[in-house]
């Protein structure tokens, strides 16, 4: 794969591929930590930053590794950068440290970041492997904070309530609300909401995705996935 | 020319989806009109809101799936979901409420999973148990029964303080509303007060919350018509008041200041509703004879030991949707020996 299509690689990261929502990876935060929409910003960010920094390194070291060992070798990779994540997350947004707890130092055994090391940063050099990682970080991101936005809306009636967690003062009133008298649907809020809003946005992607090939069914027949890629 | 077989029996019943459910809800009918003799109108309202919500929902499901609607909206199933869910909702509840729930049980329970027969949980519990899980205060604003009742509402009252929440001139929820029977004797039970002292109260009749065990009763006449009818089997709704009474009793006997006697269970609450209603759904209890004996006796268990160390008032609804995710388990180790084969049915 000499010749990598960034526009591909970025498309597949964002929508076709996403990790949380067609690979269905990395469930376990995106389920416990998605009650509102800034706490799916936050970790979702700390997971890209993770996911471009260890895909770059995976991928440079990718000719000094043995396969035999190379599974180790991505763990403590990404476990160095998580700890330094979640160092300076501690260090400069203290208060979204504390809200997201256990699940910034449990970045690491996401299963999108090595899943990601092992599939692509492994086997493509430095650039394509970067924009990978921040592609399927962005995409996993998108998926975060939409449910989170999903849960915070029917739960409480806001979004974006505790902006200023992560943009500092001035998003103090960022936030939006549906009025004091909204009762909000607990249910959203609590673990069965996080399912029952993943089965759903799942579903919407794969409702959008059938129309779309319904609506060009000629061309997806005329070049099959196996042909596009890397020919050259 | 092409000559039809046909297989043994040869004697032909007239039995349809839609003549099924026109049963069930012809044996809920007593029931709901003793719902409505002691808890007003509001039961009524309930009924025809979420009547309505359920077919509007189901038409408009089977028109997203491009199904033909008509056929599907007339099985009267989607209707029979919304009864059994408006019997067991508060006289008073707030009608968006009603219409959440409903919405939620026909689209989100039923529909989704492929409609009539595909659905692993019974739409109605599940939408009792989203509405209770999120809105607890509104699902536990009960009224007292009627001969509790100090300010019986009429039909026009009612309906304001369902649809606007506009109580009546000179009334407030507190003088309004009663704790459940069953809400009642776990909380009080749970300040360690005596049994003997709690029956003291003029809440309770015989075996239940007065006015309750009517409804409780109606109910059971309802079963048993359900039961000569062969709608359903014996199996589910013996085994779980079996198991719901034996092991009530079992603890009433080791501590008879602590455990409310055997009868109180089957007569408060959802007990009777949900042994011949909910539990014998045909599409998501078991199927074997022998799987519905061990169903059934599980949710009377799970009913039990939910009421009584629990944090919810009533546990019918939970039991259900819990051994509803057990039945298919249930049915693969209990499957009869087919004709001609060794051992049971199952590679």
């Amino acid at each position: 794969m000499s010749e990598t299509s960034y526009g591909r690689l970025i498309r597949d990261g964002l929508w076709s591929n996403n990790q949380a929502l067609v690979a269905l990876l990395g469930l376990c935060p995106l389920l416990a930590v998605t009650n509102t929409a800034i706490n799916g910003l936050g970790l979702g960010i700390a997971t890209t930053a993770v996911l471009v920094l260890s895909n770059a390194t995976v991928s440079l070291i990718r000719n000094l590794v043995r396969p035999e060992v190379r599974l180790p070798v991505f763990v403590i990779v990404i476990a160095s950068f998580v700890t330094a994540v979640e160092l300076s997350m501690n260090a400069w947004f203290h208060d979204l440290y504390k809200v997201l707890g256990i699940f910034i130092p449990l970045i690491v055994t996401n299963c999108a970041i090595i899943g990601r090391a092992e599939a692509f940063a492994s086997k493509n050099h430095l650039l394509p492997a970067i924009v990978d990682g921040l592609s399927m970080g962005l995409g996993f991101t998108c998926a975060l904070v939409a449910l989170g936005a999903m849960r915070e809306l029917l739960g409480m009636g806001t979004l974006f309530s505790q902006a200023d967690l992560m943009f500092g003062a001035i998003a103090a009133d960022w936030s939006f609300s549906l009025g004091a008298n909204f009762q909000g649907m607990l249910l959203a809020i609590l673990p069965p909401g996080a399912f029952l809003g993943m089965g759903l946005m799942i579903a919407l992607k794969n409702i959008i995705d059938g129309r779309q090939r319904k609506a060009q069914p000629a061309k997806a027949e005329a070049a099959p996935a196996g042909l596009e890629s890397g020919a050259t | 020319m092409r000559f039809s077989t046909i297989t043994s029996p040869h004697s032909a019943r007239p039995n349809s989806v839609s003549r099924t459910m026109l049963l069930v809800i012809l044996a809920l009918l007593p029931g709901a009109a003793a719902m409505i003799w002691y808890f007003g109108w509001g039961v009524l309202i309930n009924m025809i809101l979420a009547s309505v919500t359920a077919v509007a929902c189901e038409a408009l499901a089977v028109r997203l799936r491009n199904r033909p609607v008509l056929p599907v909206i007339s099985d009267f199933s989607a209707v029979l979901t919304a009864l059994l869910l408006a019997v067991a909702l508060p006289p008073l509840l707030p009608w968006w409420l009603t219409v959440i729930g409903v919405a939620f049980a026909i689209l989100m329970v039923k529909q989704i999973y492929g409609g009539l027969g595909y659905n692993p949980f019974n739409p109605a519990m599940a939408a009792y148990v989203l509405l209770l899980v999120s809105y607890p205060v509104q699902m536990t604003t009960w009224l007292p029964p009627e001969m509790l009742n100090e300010h019986p509402l009429t039909l026009l009252q009612s309906a304001s303080v369902i649809f606007t929440g506009a109580l009546p001139a000179g009334l407030s929820w507190d003088a309004l509303t009663m704790a459940t029977p069953l809400d009642a004797m776990f909380t009080q039970l749970d300040q360690s007060r005596m049994l003997s002292e709690i029956l003291a109260q003029p809440l309770w009749g015989d075996f239940g919350g007065r006015g309750w065990e009517w409804v409780g009763n109606w109910y059971l006449l309802g079963g048993l018509f359900l039961l000569y009818k062969r709608v359903i089997s014996w199996h589910i709704p013996v085994s779980m008041l079996g198991s719901l009474l034996v092991i009530a009793m079992l603890f009433h006997f080791l501590d008879q200041e602590a455990y409310p006697f055997g009868m109180f269970h089957i007569f408060t609450g959802g007990t009777l509703l949900g042994a011949f209603f909910i539990a014998t759904d045909p599409v998501s209890a078991c199927t074997t004879r022998k799987g519905q004996l061990v169903y059934g006796a599980c949710i009377g268990l799970l009913v039990f030991i939910i009421r009584t160390w629990g944090g919810y008032p009533d546990a019918v609804a939970f039991a259900v949707l819990l051994m509803n995710m057990a039945a298919p388990t249930i049915d693969y180790y209990t499957q009869p020996r087919a004709f001609g084969h060794q051992g049971a049915g199952r590679d």
